[in-house]
């Protein structure tokens, strides 16, 4: 565990002393007003954005898919060995974990389907090689989007993982907790259904290339 | 944090584990082999336990020897089960629960040799927990320094050793004192393990450790006052990760009878509750079934938290505790003299 924590802060350490690098070397080099974050910010394309957002949705309720259904899955297969009633009743934890993964789908398709083509701008000779608002503020929407999406569903997988874990361990010694325990995992659940609820919210108005 | 990546590796032996503990005879089944009159009779009623038929292809009559074995023989194949399968760290963990076993066998083959008995006879005696290939060319050491350099440099109890080195020769009061030595290292390397296992298996490991210092402490000062040990060899021997450190092993390095031992745990709240009501009536528990009962507490306190490796542990110790409960009703009913039948220790309710 210590590896990771290391290397997260290895990579943070990099990446910041990389920028520090590049930005003092531009502006000592007299390049400086090239270092504009603004500039970056306004003038990278839409699509980057809102196919960010459509990655980061998916990607990430999967990791906290997988990562719940390793650690319920574990312990059901310990558990089974010496109880082995346990064995299709906790199949129910594996389910609310995949669950989360086909959130993580779900949002995917419809953030994707408010990506569409557009032309820069509705005048292009008043305003040339500019990108029209709309369809910028789409592509952070989307971007939004699935930000929430995907580290909501992140967290909901680990949490139901690791409440499916000990409901498995429960059950194998006395088979009356396993209800109980249940009703902790459904609510574990609802995270990640508060997560695409917002998602939803925060791309509602999401329109590329809106008709001229 | 443990939770997040503890079962990758660990996660099946953790589910196992538990589900073996459950197995784990309760009181129920001790008052059913307490009336039990013949050896076959309580070889029938551990078979309705999760010992099942491992005692199916012994010959009729039955021997407490023979129980023994068997019993021994199935933690074994427990434990092997697991260690095969294991990746670190929880392997490490594994093989520093079996080095304490491994420190008795060598003990046991050193003052063995010293008796002029043959290798050969005393090989059946060693813990099969604590077994290891060296173990056999143990007979041709005579002095600690050559013990070390020919037979365990290759071992795993070669860093416990290098303390140890400096002793002359090996003779009866010395054997006791590399035993102690060595299991004053194995506690302190076994400590700073759990210690960078994690927060859980410190806090389930921790009081286990310290408790099994103390004892350590408490039983060296008991069984040294008629000997020839000095007050300073005395303290070398003294674990320090228990709670007695520093002041508490001070005292104790002063006492000269047990009333004075007994006074020196009272300043330990947990400790003082164990001297009291100890004696040798009748009815009294003896020293040694306090420290029993409350390593029994201290174990299962372990299966109370999950994701932690301390469970693995707990199970070994809690099973060795069964073991010589089973042994101890056995020998009453082989022996016919049930009135003492009772002081098993029980584990679960």
């Amino acid at each position: 565990m210590s590896a990771y924590c290391t290397g997260i802060y290895g990579l943070g350490l990099a990446t910041l002393t990389g920028l520090t690098f590049v930005g003092l070397f531009m502006m000592l080099t007299g390049w400086g007003y090239r270092f504009d974050v603004g500039q970056f910010l306004a003038e990278t394309s839409p699509y980057m954005w809102a196919s960010l957002g459509v990655a980061i949705a998916i990607s990430m309720s999967v990791v906290g898919a997988a990562w719940g259904i390793f650690i319920t899955g574990s312990s059901i297969l310990g558990g089974g060995v010496m109880a082995p009633r346990i064995k299709t009743k906790n199949l129910i934890s594996i389910i609310f974990c995949e669950a989360v993964a086909i959130y993580g789908i779900i949002m995917a398709i419809v953030f994707h389907n408010n990506i569409k083509g557009f032309q820069s701008h509705t005048d292009p000779y008043q305003y040339p090689g500019t990108v029209s608002v709309e369809n910028i503020a789409a592509g952070y929407q989307i971007f939004g989007g699935g930000l929430t999406t995907g580290f909501c569903n992140l967290v909901c997988g680990v949490c139901v993982g690791i409440v499916g874990s000990g409901a498995a361990l429960a059950d194998a010694q006395n088979g009356s907790l396993f209800v109980k325990v249940l009703i902790i995992e459904i609510f574990g659940s609802a995270i990640g259904l508060f997560g695409i609820i917002i998602a939803i919210i925060q791309t509602q108005g999401a329109d590329m290339g809106k008709a001229v | 944090m443990g939770s997040l990546w503890f079962n990758s590796d660990s996660g099946y032996f953790e589910g196992l584990i538990r589900g073996l503990r459950a197995g784990i005879l309760k009181v129920s089944d001790y008052t059913n082999l307490c009336q039990c009159e013949t050896l076959d009779d309580l070889k029938l009623h551990l078979q309705t336990t999760d010992y099942g038929n491992f005692l199916a292809n012994e010959a009729s009559p039955l021997a407490v020897s023979v129980i023994d074995e068997k019993l021994k023989e199935k933690l074994v194949s427990e434990f092997q089960h697991i260690r095969k399968q294991s990746v670190e760290p929880l392997s490490t963990f594994l093989d520093f629960i079996s080095y304490s076993y491994m420190i008795d066998n060598v003990i046991l083959l050193i003052t063995g040799t010293l008796r002029e008995k043959e290798i050969s006879e005393l090989l059946p005696k060693c813990h099969p927990l604590g077994m290891f290939p060296e173990l056999k060319t143990l007979s041709i050491a005579t002095s600690p320094a050559e013990l070390y350099n020919s037979v365990l440099v290759d071992t795993p109890l070669a860093p416990f050793f290098m303390k140890c080195v400096s002793e002359q020769d090996l003779d009866e009061l010395n054997i006791e004192i590399i035993r102690n030595t060595l299991y004053k290292e194995y506690l302190e390397s076994f400590y700073e393990l759990c210690k960078s296992l994690g927060e859980s298996t410190l806090d389930v490991m921790g009081p286990i450790l310290q408790f099994e210092a103390d004892r350590r402490a408490i039983n060296i000062t008991i069984n040294s006052f008629q000997t020839a040990l000095t007050r300073e060899d005395r303290v070398k021997l003294f674990p320090t990760i228990g709670r007695l450190y520093p002041e508490g092993l001070a005292k104790l390095a002063d006492c000269s009878d047990s009333d004075d031992v007994a006074r020196v745990a009272e300043y330990y709240a947990e400790y003082r509750q164990l001297f009291e009501g100890v004696g040798t009536a009748a009815g009294d528990k003896t020293l040694e079934d306090k420290f029993f009962e409350y390593e029994v507490h201290l174990n299962k306190l372990a299966f109370m938290q999950q994701f932690q490796y301390g469970v693995f542990y707990a199970y070994i110790k809690l099973k060795e505790q069964e073991m010589r409960n089973i042994v101890w009703i056995s020998e009453c009913i082989a022996q016919r003299h049930k009135a003492k039948i009772d002081n098993y220790i029980p584990i679960f309710e």
